[in-house]
């Protein structure tokens, strides 16, 4: 059965085998492809010996070129970092007044803060800033926490009521309806004193009845007169910004609720330079109080993350 | 020898063996290793397993599909790491039960999303991406916030979980209702011990902004918010020779 012979119409030797008078035909590998097989095999050979290949008992080949994903990024990093150094270390040796004042700085510290901005702060505060219900506008003069540069500065890096120990936002608004703090009728006549406190139209004897619900509930925080406290982040009541809306609806929802804002701190993400320009950006963007020009002043010496 | 193969060419019981002992050199040779060489088997500091709270949100986020358009992996390259942070570390999904890494970014990576927004702004997000996305696609998932989260079976679902690898306690099935239910409610303190047995790093507050109801938003927002977060990149060193490779 296994004679192996000559095929006479292909001049090719068969395999010797036969199935129901079947013979097959042992043709020989295409040279091309023989050769192509033994350079694979070869390359493997140079694999192995350039990069991490085999799998030992305590550990692996790391091969001679000595490649590694981590190490990669690692070197990619570092030149970013290294490309960035000169402009960053200008950010951190200048106060943000200083940036401010140095036109080419101040470009640079934009455009390092309108990348990160896009990046991070936009999904919530919209991309150009203008926020949104229940997100601060950052294109007003209306600050919650201060519209200086150094108060922006900080509330980026602590953020509001974040886990972050030294978070602003200590003091929270109650949900006076929700937690049985007033009754829907106080809730309602409160509501109309607040539309009354930004100068609208609003039902006077509910005004009344409200005052001194006013002045015991709400007046510890927001001020007898409704103006708030930028130190504890209190709104002001008195003006036409309206972080969880301006309507009826809105106001009593909020009064009832007591929804409290929430803003991540951003210390562990950017680097302190990062912050700095960042508030550079937030500050040029929005109409803030002129700054004082002081005296130059080193900070932050020596303090650089490797990212941001 | 070679005379030796025409018994495994008439037998296909010998075929078969033949077979499976030239296929297990290769997975022997490449998959073995991979369960006992350190560097691939890494501990990093500070990972813990899913409290009650974030394992049910997990198992809304694979119910709902999230993977499909968000991967959980920042792979070692510059400009994710730019954009994402600390590229993944094997270690941060060891507890994945199936792992979440994905393929496939139609939305943006969620590895590190813990922490990077409010709690209301989840909220604002699922209920109606384009009210703070303006040019997302993603669909809403309103109804989260009006669904009562289901979590008589999380005892047994955390023990099936212990099965296939993941640490959990005896006090952590034990209490693992419990543990839920604290997690959601900041007045609760350590009522039950959940920060004992999950860390003091546990994020325990009303997650959806209605203290009222434990919704299935409640749950998922816990998991969204503690992705990432476990490892402290302050003190984990990427650049110390053993970490790179």
């Amino acid at each position: 059965m296994s004679e192996r012979e000559r095929d006479e119409h292909s001049g090719t030797e068969t395999t010797g085998h036969e199935w129901d008078g079947i013979k097959e035909l042992d043709t020989p590998l295409p040279r091309w492809w023989l050769w192509v097989f033994y350079g694979c095999i070869a390359w493997s050979v140079v694999y192995w010996i350039l990069m991490p290949a085999w799998p030992g008992i305590t550990s692996y080949t790391r091969g001679t070129l000595g490649l590694s994903d981590r190490s990669a990024v690692a070197a990619e990093l570092g030149a970013l970092a290294k490309q960035r150094h000169a402009g960053e270390a200008k950010l951190r040796n200048a106060s943000l007044q200083q940036i401010e004042a140095d036109p080419d700085l101040q470009s640079y510290a934009m455009q390092v803060g309108q990348s990160v901005f896009g990046d991070n702060c936009a999904t919530c505060h919209g991309a150009g800033g203008a926020g949104a219900k229940g997100y601060p506008n950052l294109r007003d003069d209306v600050w919650l926490w201060g519209g200086s540069l150094d108060d922006i500065r900080h509330t980026i890096a602590v953020g509001v009521r974040s886990g972050h120990p030294a978070a602003r936002g200590g003091t929270v608004m109650p949900a006076f309806g929700r937690d049985q703090m007033l009754d829907g009728r106080q809730v309602d006549d409160l509501t109309e004193y607040v539309v009354a406190l930004s100068r609208r139209k609003a039902d006077a004897a509910a005004v009344g009845r409200a005052r001194q619900t006013f002045a015991d509930q709400c007046a510890a925080c927001h001020g007898p007169a409704g103006t708030g406290d930028v130190a504890r982040g209190v709104p002001d009541l008195t003006d036409g910004e309206w972080l969880f809306g301006s309507t009826r609806a809105a106001i009593r929802d909020q009064i009832w609720n007591g929804r409290n804002g929430v803003m991540p701190t951003w210390e562990a993400r950017f680097s302190p330079e990062t912050i700095k320009a960042l508030a550079v950006y937030v500050h040029a963007n929005a109409g803030g109080a002129a700054e004082p020009i002081r005296p130059a002043q080193q900070e932050g010496a020596g303090t650089s993350a490797a990212g941001r | 020898m070679w005379k030796h193969h025409a018994r495994f060419e008439r037998h296909s019981l010998w075929l078969i063996i033949g077979i499976i002992i030239t296929v297990s050199i290769g997975g022997l040779v490449e998959i073995s290793p991979l369960f006992y060489l350190e560097s691939t088997i890494e501990n990093v500091k500070g990972v813990r397993p899913y409290t009650p709270l974030e394992q049910a949100g997990r198992n809304i986020y694979v119910r709902e599909g999230c993977y499909v358009c968000h991967s959980q992996m920042i792979r070692p390259l510059r400009d994710e790491v730019e954009r994402y942070g600390h590229y993944s570390l094997a270690a941060e999904s060891m507890y994945d039960h199936p792992f979440q890494w994905g393929s496939k970014r139609t939305g943006p990576d969620l590895a590190r999303v813990g922490g990077k927004y409010s709690d209301s702004w989840h909220v604002d997000h699922l209920t109606n991406p384009r009210s703070v996305v303006p040019e997302s696609n993603m669909p809403p998932y309103a109804f989260l916030a009006k669904r009562e989260l289901d979590y008589r079976a999380i005892e047994k679902h955390l023990a099936s979980l212990r099965g296939v690898g993941v640490p959990y306690t005896d006090a952590q099935l034990k209490n693992a209702r419990e543990d839920l239910e604290t997690q959601v409610d900041a007045f609760a303190g350590e009522r039950s011990g959940l920060k004992t047995r999950y860390g003091a790093k546990v994020t325990q507050r009303d997650f959806d902004g209605n203290p009222e109801m434990l919704t299935e938003m409640d749950a998922l927002v816990a998991y969204l918010q503690v992705l990432g977060t476990m490892v402290d990149f302050k003190t984990y060193k990427a650049t110390d020779p053993e970490n790179l490779r």
